[in-house]
């Protein structure tokens, strides 16, 4: 256990202290990028969708941290061949992950500060509902870690790499409806828009702050396929990443 | 120390995306693990695809490698415990320093944080880099770049290191650095080392394997795959020269313009004696690692197209 430890902190330095400590101008990129939209659909929804918009830059910052990771470890696999020196050592891949993944959330630390302020003083979610935001956001963030992972074991290419990274953010975590009711996206688009786990991650959210009513069954719905989305994408992580080639 | 044996039975690697070509063809090779064992050949020769599936990287296709009695594949795990690795190509991280470099590395090998800071300024200091530990990565040379990396590998305690063309690319002064760092390395633990230098090979390698598409053409020590070639020695003569008879020996065009004789022992005295006699200027010495590459490598090629 205290090896394991050791493997981690060496991901976690390397993924992000040693780069924030080395270049502190990478912060000001991940406050920027959740807290844009939640700026640009308060503006123009003149306030009324904040609530939605605060919880949706929780769950972009949580997928999109799964997202960099995939960016980051293909960085590192691709350009500095640090996989392979970490493969042929005795660190396990899920210390290896762990650490980069926890690395991710060092970086959205800044922008989850202001999050959680900005929660604090338009939400005021109780306990319970703190609880079950938290326990949403942490399988957000767990699910998109493991395709992460996944994706970048298979990457050869970091161009391609950060390209999709971007896509699959946008897709997932800027296209649902995570910044405001679903009820805003037409009809037949909703459809779409249920493909997303994100988009059950943001129902989850609003609803159990009062943000919009959904019956008890909508809501059991939502969070079965939260769960199932999340362990599918845990269970392909540790079956079909590839940590050594083949 | 590792004081086993590296073995190779009919190990054979085709990639997926590869249409059915080889990387590896049957290669079966044993070598003890210790000193210095180098892997050379031409580009695509499969030099990388060894190391790699050698260093628990990369999975075979089929056949079977071991390093002391361990499998690459089910053994794997506790091969890592023994093993470093410095991939091909493999760089620095521009936003880290010397010492943050090879901290993490031996954190990720299980050491606590206060001796891991401890051996990495001592591996950086060994390589000569006391006084850049604490630089970044992006401000080093590649020739220091490289000793950064030699660091974390010598940093560790692995008692068996791949390093797959550590040299490429650096000027002559940091190779020859370098080349005084791995020595050191060796005197404890056994390297496996790629690379393109042939100079490299001959000056430090035990045991030398020539590997050319995919397959094993030669390995042993240098008087060893000498003894494979039907000439050990050779003679440079200026081109303008009159050669003696040369009866038993091969006379070829060398690179260099100058004509080459490639004979046995006795003839190679026979000659040189009657050239002396001649007042000509010649050197002699046995063949280098050089025309054994080229005699190996050059013949499968010609047997291929014929």
């Amino acid at each position: 256990m205290k090896t394991w430890g050791r493997e981690v902190l060496a991901s976690v330095l390397v993924n992000s202290i040693y780069e924030m400590k080395n270049y502190p101008v990478v912060l000001l990129n991940t406050v920027l990028s959740p807290l844009s939209f939640l700026i640009v659909i308060t503006f123009v929804s003149k306030g009324q969708l904040i609530g939605e918009a605060i919880e949706g830059g929780f769950i972009m910052s949580m997928f999109q941290s799964g997202m960099s990771l995939q960016g980051d470890l293909s960085h590192l696999k691709n350009d500095f061949k640090l996989q392979d020196m970490v493969v042929s050592s005795p660190t396990t891949p899920s210390a290896y992950v762990t650490g980069m993944a926890l690395g991710e959330i060092i970086y959205s630390i800044p922008a989850l500060a202001v999050l959680t302020i900005l929660a604090a003083i338009y939400i005021q979610p109780g306990l319970v509902e703190s609880l079950e935001l938290l326990a949403v956001f942490l399988l957000m963030f767990l699910g998109s870690v493991a395709m992460g992972f996944t994706l970048s074991t298979f990457s050869s290419d970091i161009v391609q790499s950060f390209a999709f990274s971007r896509l699959i953010s946008t897709v997932f975590a800027t296209l649902p409806p995570v910044y405001y009711p679903i009820t805003y996206i037409p009809l037949p688009f909703r459809y779409a828009a249920y493909l997303s786990p994100t988009t059950y991650a943001g129902e989850i959210a609003q609803s159990s702050t009062g943000l919009i009513q959904l019956s008890v069954t909508d809501v059991f719905l939502a969070w079965t396929i939260l769960l199932a989305v999340s362990i599918a994408l845990l269970l392909v992580a540790v079956n079909k990443a590839r940590w050594r080639d083949v | 120390m590792s004081t086993g044996i590296l073995q190779c039975e009919s190990l054979t690697k085709v990639y997926s995306d590869s249409k059915g070509k080889k990387a590896l063809d049957t290669v079966s090779l044993e070598v003890p693990s210790h000193g210095i064992f180098s892997l050379i050949g031409m580009n695509g020769a499969g030099k990388t695809t060894l190391v790699r599936i050698l260093a628990t990287q990369l999975a075979p296709t089929s056949g079977r490698a071991t390093i002391d009695g361990l499998d690459v594949v089910p053994d794997a795990k506790r091969i890592r415990e023994h093993i470093a690795c410095i991939p091909q190509e493999a760089r620095t991280i521009p936003w880290m320093t010397p010492k943050q470099t090879v901290l993490s590395y031996l954190l990720w090998r299980g050491i606590g944080y206060n001796e891991a800071g401890q051996k990495a300024s001592e591996a950086l200091a060994k390589v000569g880099l006391e006084t850049q530990e604490n630089l970044l990565n992006r401000h080093l040379s590649g020739g220091t770049k490289r000793k950064v990396l030699v660091a974390t590998v010598l940093s560790s305690d692995a008692d068996i290191i791949f390093l797959d063309e550590p040299t490429t690319g650096l000027d002559p002064i940091s190779r020859q650095e370098l080349w005084t760092s791995l020595t050191r390395l060796a005197e404890h633990r056994f390297l496996i080392l790629t690379t393109h230098y042939l100079e490299e090979a001959e000056r430090l390698a035990n045991v030398i394997g020539i590997l050319h598409r995919g397959e094993l053409v030669g390995i042993g020590t240098l008087d060893q795959l000498r003894s494979t070639l039907k000439y050990q020695y050779s003679l440079m003569v200026t081109s303008e020269t009159t050669l003696p008879v040369v009866r038993d020996g091969l006379v070829t065009k060398a690179r260099t313009g100058q004509t080459q004789i490639l004979t046995d022992e006795s003839e190679a005295y026979d000659i040189s004696r009657s050239l002396l006699e001649k007042g000509a200027k010649f050197s002699m010495s046995k063949v280098s690692l050089e025309d054994i590459f080229f005699h190996l490598v050059y013949r499968t090629s010609k047997e291929d197209s014929d």
